[in-house]
């Protein structure tokens, strides 16, 4: 029962963090139906301008940990929604309206761009940060001496994700933009001819989930304590199966198969064998399309002839 | 003609001011991004990590984004003339003085620190000034702005290729030549293997065009099917001494089989669902190849994979053991290494001249036929009494059959495999070389791997930038075209008959405003 509390809360933990990157695949996919392969890799650059900010405010002294942590998040957001808005400036909007393979291909090329160009500029080594936030709470303690424990930064991260989606759901349902957002998903020449700037529309999904993938990178560089060039790739493979579990398209369902996916993971690396966490994760996946073809939450797709 | 159209802007004053915000934003964006990633340099020190600044690098790397963005504007608003000379200057200049070291020099005179060289900016000189300058040029040769360029850049292509259509038939042969004759051209070991290697790739690519190119199931996990051939050769070679040439169909048999194991669950998915899933079973083979010890050895993979024999008539060894013919003695020649290499590369030529042939020739049979035309339409093609599941197995089968027997040959070439073959990154590399040679294309297909891979291979100096190389590569190419290098939107069956064939297929088409009189004239 310890073991499954513990595994049931790393699992959310990690969960989260899916959830978050699954939503900037899962709104780029509604809005322009393509699989954007490099947002992986904004995650990872996320997290490399986190580890940047946290040295830098190291040495201006800042380390009043609360503050710490919101300039870092702040900062990693800007920078890497910089990132993300160039990344679709330069290989996503001149493909508008051509062929379906060739945005994908132009993601796979901007994947394997950004995970070189960080590489080769900070090395291939991984960055180690050392703990910022240290502690927790004992939430049970079972006679065998197996505590469960659940850490402040576990705390922080389902906090921060609980908040964030709620900030983001009320976006998408109640303000303009989340209005010309949905609007360019359902029809995109009929939402420029109703007066939805739809490029910036597009640039500006691609802003959001690169702030959202900043976030998670953020959290995942404190939750973890390291971070390298290929992670992103891992990562973000993990959170695209997680969109695609919850139906790719639908907000809640990312969040949902992120979720699931975490708690996969967690257990299976819990009770079964790490190694196999992976094929566990796919395994699922593989599973639940076959029954529901379009995800979870998905709407299924109707096919007009 | 209606050359004037192209020229808007020309007899206008330049605009200085739009076009300096113009600059001073996209410099502002370089700032933006170089400033964290290339400013700052995160060291491994002892117990932890250390922070170095690169701000001089960043500051070219501004100056550069925003003369770049000037010679642009420059040649978007007519005036290409200044955009060549400026842009041919800079790359001149960065051959001979690295950027940095003017940097350094000023910031010396200043009294600063002096910057450590990266090439990195000096590359960046060097290539975006020729890239500018031949764009440039080639403005100033068609005297006109970019305005419609665009349209008409993809028209030419199109009519390129449509032209090298026309040329196949000539040009295959050529090739095929070529090919054949050159172990005897470069005599030269790494020539030998860098051309075995992109043969390899455009076996793989050919295979993979069945699925993808034919069936347009976009497969993300071929390379699944190739880590299965070459498994099978190296687990049935090392354990039971099997010969490759029992092997290497075996290993084709095998692979099929796996794909039609792996077939059977996506049947029903579509679209970028089965896209997801194909990439997932990538994963997991990659994932058991790595994890089952007893079996595959883990992340020590296998080694001492037995080479091929000739034909299993001799041995390429210097003294092969008793009783067993040398290669060079069978033949009454010096005994020279390079004939293992010359064998292997004659031995994937005629396995990808195989592929080629079986699917050139499957495509007429009445199973390509449905292929093309579940790739056109799903349900038109339910409609017309396809059997959809039947012909997705096949295409799988026969392309993971394929597959299989090119990762065998990479086993036995190798002598060595493990799982770090197998990643995802191989099946984006394939996947890549058939979208960008133009989707279904065989020609387009051997254009795009002698391209990818065999370019960056050459340009073996700069090896930390083939992969960041690469990834440009792959983007670049798709912005400029979008379907791919060899594409063309040619319906194999016409209304009316076709124009006769172009020849030469360098000739510039005619506008589409032009008379058909004109039309005829041109040809």
């Amino acid at each position: 029962m310890e073991y499954f509390l513990q595994q049931l809360i790393n699992g959310l933990t990690l969960g989260s963090i899916f959830g978050l990157i699954a939503i900037g695949y899962t709104m780029v996919y509604g809005i322009i139906g393509m699989i954007n392969f490099a947002h992986g890799d904004i995650f990872m650059v996320g997290g490399f301008i986190a580890l940047m900010s946290f040295l830098v405010l190291g040495l201006a002294g800042i380390t009043w940990v609360p503050l710490a942590l919101a300039v870092v998040l702040v900062i990693s957001m800007v920078f890497t929604s910089i990132y993300g808005w160039t990344v679709e400036r330069i290989a996503y909007r001149p493909l508008r309206g051509s062929f379906r393979l060739a945005p994908l291909i132009s993601a796979l090329g901007m994947s394997i761009f950004l995970q070189n160009y960080v590489q080769l500029l900070q090395g291939a080594r991984s960055k180690p940060l050392p703990p910022v936030i240290q502690g927790g709470f004992v939430l049970m303690e079972s006679d065998t001496g197996f505590t469960v424990t659940i850490s402040y930064v576990q705390i922080m991260i389902i906090l921060l994700t609980v908040i964030l989606m709620l900030a983001f759901t009320s976006l998408i349902a109640k303000t303009s933009l989340g209005r010309q957002q949905r609007a360019c998903e359902q029809d995109k020449l009929m939402a420029s001819l109703v007066g939805v700037n739809v490029d910036r529309t597009i640039s500006q999904t691609f802003v959001m989930g690169a702030m959202l993938a900043a976030v998670a990178g953020t959290m995942y560089l404190v939750r973890y304590g390291v971070i390298d060039f290929f992670e992103g790739f891992v990562v973000g493979i993990k959170a695209f199966t997680a969109a695609v579990l919850g139906g790719i398209g639908s907000l809640p369902g990312a969040m949902l198969g992120g979720l699931l996916l975490g708690l996969i993971e967690a257990f299976w690396s819990g009770y079964f064998s790490v190694e196999y966490k992976d094929v566990a994760a796919f395994g699922i996946l593989v599973l639940v399309l076959i029954f529901r073809p379009s995800g979870l939450l998905g709407r299924p797709e109707i096919e007009k002839v | 003609m209606s050359s004037t159209a192209y020229t808007v802007g020309r007899d206008q004053a330049f605009p200085w001011r739009s076009a300096l915000i113009e600059c001073a934003i996209t410099a502002f964006i370089v700032l933006m991004l170089a400033i964290t990633m290339v400013g700052i340099h995160l060291e491994t020190v002892l117990g932890g990590l250390a922070i170095a600044t690169r701000f001089a690098d960043v500051g070219v790397a501004v100056v550069f984004a925003f003369i770049g963005r000037l010679a642009l504007v420059a040649m978007r608003e007519g005036h290409p003339l200044p955009a060549l000379i400026g842009a041919t200057a800079a790359a001149v200049l960065g051959v001979f003085v690295p950027p940095i070291d003017i940097v350094a020099a000023i910031l010396q005179a200043l009294g600063a620190e002096a910057p450590t060289p990266t090439p990195v900016l000096q590359v960046m000189q060097v290539a975006g000034g020729a890239i500018l300058a031949v764009r440039a040029a080639w403005l100033v040769w068609r005297q006109r702005g970019s305005a419609g360029r665009r349209a008409e850049r993809g028209r030419s292509l199109d009519a390129f290729a449509a032209g090298m259509r026309g040329w196949t038939t000539l040009i295959g042969p050529i090739a095929i030549v070529f090919a054949i004759a050159l172990p005897f051209i470069f005599d030269n070991r790494s020539r030998i293997d860098l051309a075995t290697l992109v043969l390899t790739y455009i076996m793989l690519a050919w295979g993979l065009n069945i699925i993808v190119g034919l069936a347009g199931l976009l497969d993300l996990g071929y390379v699944a099917f190739y880590a299965v051939g070459a498994y099978s050769y190296a687990l049935l070679g090392t354990h039971f001494g099997w010969s490759f040439w029992i092997c290497l169909p075996l290993a084709g048999v095998l692979a099929s089989s796996a794909g039609l194991i792996l077939g059977f669950p996506v049947l029903r998915l579509r679209g970028d669902y089965f896209a997801i899933v194909t990439l997932g079973f990538g994963e997991i083979i990659r994932v058991i190849l790595l994890n089952w010890f007893e079996f595959t050895g883990g992340p020590d993979g296998i080694s001492g994979i037995a080479r091929p024999s000739f034909f299993g008539l001799a041995e390429f060894d210097r003294s092969p053991p008793e009783g067993v013919t040398a290669f060079h003695e069978l033949f009454g020649l010096e005994y020279n290494g390079i004939h293992r290499v010359i064998f292997l590369y004659y031995l994937i030529l005629v396995l990808a001249l195989f592929v080629n042939f079986v699917s050139m020739r499957v495509r007429r049979l009445p199973i390509g036929r449905a292929w093309e035309a579940l790739r056109e339409d799903d349900i038109a093609c339910q409609s017309l009494g396809i059997n959809r599941r039947n012909i997705k197995l096949a295409a799988f089968m026969f392309s993971a059959g394929f597959g299989g027997v090119a990762g065998s040959f990479f086993a036995t070439r190798q002598g060595f495999i493990s799982p770090e073959s197998f990643q995802f990154i191989e099946s984006a590399i394939i996947l890549a070389i058939v979208v960008l040679g133009g989707m279904g294309s065989q020609a387009g297909i051997v254009l795009a791997a002698v391209l990818m891979i065999g370019m960056p291979e050459i340009f073996r100096d700069l090896e930390q930038y083939r992969m960041l190389a690469f990834g440009a590569l792959m983007v670049v190419i798709m912005v400029w075209r979008p379907r791919g290098l060899l594409s063309h939107r040619d319906p194999s069956v016409r209304l009316h008959p076709p124009p006769p064939r172009q020849l030469w297929p360098f000739t510039r088409l005619p506008k589409p405003s032009a008379a058909p009189a004109e039309k005829a004239a041109g040809q």
